[in-house]
């Protein structure tokens, strides 16, 4: 990458983007990412030497560039990915997080892992074989998880002649789908990522497609979002107080802003207790600062003495989440143990953990037959995606997850072994479908040619 | 929906924040909830950059209090000179707990055996899990990073081991959000990589921005090596070089700091920070690739060790 160098070295201006690949089993994720890393020069000598030998071991001749990410012993030997693998590069434009999550339904928890914490969604299909099954369920995934982009990726064009009717056809069923899922853009590209069409490099195969290549669209996506534009929730993780002869009176509470910003000043209220206080001053890891703002580390200190431990959580007085007993909650089901009604779970929110019962199971949702509901199910098993109501013993100050996917989400936890059991999200599982007229519109954007 | 949405981070909003803030913010985020979660956390500390980075940021997330956690360090007995005074300098200068485990003693009263090639990386791993026993800490903060390794890679934040410290990378718990899990019974513990999103050059870079000091071995010195498995290792006590293994002085540096057995050192004349970076950045091997023997053993070396209970 030494051409690159200059750039690399510019650490202020660089912005980071989390992004993960969805979509069925053998579709290609794996091989995309290969071939990502590997066409942006992000692979070194050795670990391409590796690959190949790796490769040539089993009897390929060409070098299989999903070895770049299926590490573990078990995913080599079966040629599937089992668990998420993170990978990172850059370009002079931005740095990336990777996230390769497997196809396979049975590894769908893993999946969800990747995606939570992503800014972007790629979902491969096989241009051979279309929207199947396992698509429509990652699509769902990344919908639930609101993944605020999705791209869809038409793989494995080369052994459909790159032929552009294919290409519509499997994007225009996907669009539907995904506007059913109140996924307001889809972002459609034809590539062969075992060939490295339109993956880092236009395709010489495709002239009939204008748009851009999978790096360009990732380094040119919006990231973030706009603080200004949410209210500030701050769960307090950890009380700091030096006893020291200099701090002596110092009382931080320290935490990670989850959205918006705090101010100097700002009225604020703590929550579940409803204590008052102002904020008296802002610690930036070690510097005053007048204001900070999501995703930042700080401490805060408040103008007045109130009772406030880890747990609590510090939110503008103006602004304010209502904490409640009772959630009702959009949920993934991540373990061989099914949810059922009546059991006793931990629920751990923010920086909160509680006690909850399970109150009731509205619905499970059939992702594979038109997102079907099945009313009141006896229980929800492993990879099911559902409502739940539950009740808390210590009320929370939750938000709706489609306005901070940080203090809107919870994971439910088994309360003998410690297992994750759930994955939570409040309120309704997706937006509200779009319009035909948004929809009109979203496909002339994301339909370059 | 994007219109609405700025561009934090790219320049020109009022509230950038640039990768490395990101990555500092979230490994902050990491230390704080361990303290609020766990009894007896430890930092791993070998005195290599990346538990420096470990230790500067716990430094950071807990200012102006001190540290709550103490130190561990699984000595194997042929640790550089240089790093083991720099580990000593900054116990010292932050008024730190230092826990020693020495794979010396192991091997001195029978309890491990020098391997034949004289590598003593796989040792650690006994001393470490019995140093755990021994603390009853409960989550052990180590340095790793996901893009050191292929099974790094695959490893949670917050990684749970059992009795005996064995990682099952078919059992992870899925981990969602910031929302991390260490609940566990008596006897397990949690690792926890506080730098798992960090790349070489994210820590390099971090390091440049921070000021951090690092022992001098990080920089280009004139040193006495010889090569075996096409690596430079630094003559010494420790076990080398044999008869027929001819010793010449170069100009090197490290990229890694470990046992000096398995360690290797690279050509460089990269004394500064500035030039490490650029040097870096060029660079067309990997970090484990260019100086680590032991991960060369097999496709799955560094698997099989985790699952064993190693760091
Ligand atoms: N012809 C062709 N083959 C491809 C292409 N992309 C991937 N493949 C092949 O498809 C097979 C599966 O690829 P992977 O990348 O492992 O698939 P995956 O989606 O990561 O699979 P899981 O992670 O197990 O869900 C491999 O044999 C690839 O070589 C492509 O663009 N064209
Ligand atoms: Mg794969």
């Amino acid at each position: 990458m030494t051409e690159t160098l200059t750039d690399t070295l510019d650490v202020s201006a660089t912005s980071l983007l989390r992004f993960a690949t969805a979509g069925s089993v053998d579709d290609g994720k794996s091989t995309l990412v290969g071939r990502l890393l590997h066409d942006s020069k992000s692979v070194l000598a050795d670990q391409l030497e590796a690959v190949e030998a790796a490769s040539l071991r089993r009897g390929q001749d060409a070098p299989d560039l999903a070895l770049l990410t299926d590490g573990l012993r078990a995913e080599r030997e079966q040629g599937i990915t089992i668990d998420v693998a993170y990978r990172y590069f850059a370009t002079p434009r931005r740095r990336f997080i990777l996230a390769d999550t497997p196809g396979h339904v049975q590894y769908t928890r893993n999946m969800v892992t990747g995606a939570s914490t992503a800014e972007l969604a790629v979902v491969l299909v096989d241009a051979r074989n279309g929207v199947v099954e396992q698509t429509r369920r990652h699509a769902a995934v990344a919908a639930l998880l609101r993944v605020p982009h999705v791209v869809l990726a038409v793989n494995k064009m080369d052994l459909v002649e790159y032929a552009e009717p294919v290409f519509a056809a499997i994007a225009e069923e996907f669009t539907a789908y995904a506007a059913s899922l109140g996924v307001p853009e889809i972002t459609a590209i034809p590539i062969s990522a075992l060939a490295g069409d339109n993956v880092v490099t236009p395709s010489a195969h495709m002239d009939w497609y204008g748009g851009p290549t999978i790096l360009e669209h990732l380094e040119t996506v919006p990231v973030g979002t706009d603080p200004a534009h949410d209210p500030a929730r701050f769960p307090v993780q950890y009380v700091i107080r030096p006893q020291t002869a200099e701090h002596h009176d110092y009382r931080g509470y320290a935490g990670r802003i989850a959205s918006g910003v705090l101010r100097v000043g700002d009225p604020v209220t703590v929550l579940p207790s409803g204590a008052t206080s102002t904020i008296a001053a802002i610690d930036a890891l070690g510097e005053r600062v007048d204001a900070a703002w999501a995703p930042q580390s700080v401490t805060v200190l408040l103008a007045d003495d109130v009772d406030l431990s880890r747990g609590d959580l510090i939110a503008p007085t103006a602004a304010a989440p209502v904490p409640t007993q009772d959630v009702e909650a959009t949920v993934c089901h991540l373990h061989e143990r099914p949810l059922r009604v009546g059991e006793r779970v931990l629920l751990k929110h923010g920086t909160r953990t509680v006690k909850a019962i399970v109150k009731r199971l509205p619905y499970r949702i059939n992702l594979t037959e038109g997102l079907a509901h099945e009313d009141e199910p006896e229980r929800l098993d492993v990879n099911d995606i559902g409502a739940v109501v539950l009740r808390t013993a210590e009320p929370l100050p939750l938000d709706a997850y489609a306005d901070s996917r940080l203090t809107g989400s919870f994971v439910l936890i088994d309360p003998a072994d410690g297992s994750t059991l759930t994955a939570g999200m409040t309120g309704e599982p997706f937006a509200a479908p779009a319009t035909k007229a948004e929809q009109a519109a979203a496909d002339d954007e994301g339909w370059d040619f | 929906m994007t219109t609405a949405t700025q561009r934090a981070g790219d320049t020109g909003s009022p509230y950038a924040f640039s990768h490395l803030d990101a990555l500092e913010s979230e490994a902050v985020h990491i230390f704080r909830e361990v303290a609020g979660e766990f009894e007896r956390p430890v930092i791993l500390f070998s005195g290599g950059k990346d538990s420096i980075v470990m230790l500067h940021l716990a430094l950071k997330a807990f200012s102006p209090a001190p540290v709550p956690f103490g130190l561990l360090h699984v000595d194997t007995g042929h640790n550089f000179p240089e790093v083991i005074a720099y580990r000593d300098r900054t116990v010292e200068q932050h008024g730190l707990r230092l826990h020693v485990a020495s794979v010396q003693d192991y091997i001195d009263d029978g309890r491990l055996r020098e391997r034949p090639d004289g590598t003593r990386n796989p040792l650690q791993t006994v001393p470490l899990l019995d140093a755990i026993n021994e603390g009853r800490y409960d989550a052990v903060f180590g340095g790793g990073r996901r893009d050191e390794e292929k099974a790094r890679a695959k490893e949670r934040v917050f990684s749970l081991r059992d009795e005996f410290g064995a990682w099952d990378p078919r059992r992870q718990r899925p981990e969602l959000w910031q929302l991390y899990n260490g609940r566990h019974a008596p006897g397990e513990h949690v690792r926890v990589f506080p730098l798992s999103n960090w790349t070489e050059l994210d820590v390099w870079q971090y390091i440049a921005r921070e000021g951090v000091e690092l022992p001098e071995i990080y920089y280009a010195h004139e040193r006495d090596v010889f090569s075996r498995s096409g690596m430079w290792l630094t003559a010494g006590e420790w076990g080398g070089p044999k008869d027929d293994e001819p010793v010449q002085r170069r100009l090197i540096r490290y990229r890694t700091v470990g046992d000096m057995s398995c360690t290797g050192a690279v050509d460089s004349d990269a004394a500064t920070i500035e030039q490490v970076i650029a040097e870096i950045a060029a660079s067309r091997l990997t970090e484990r690739g260019a100086t680590r023997a032991d991960d060369k053993l097999s496709e799955a070396a560094m698997e099989d060790r985790k699952r064993e209970g190693y760091f």
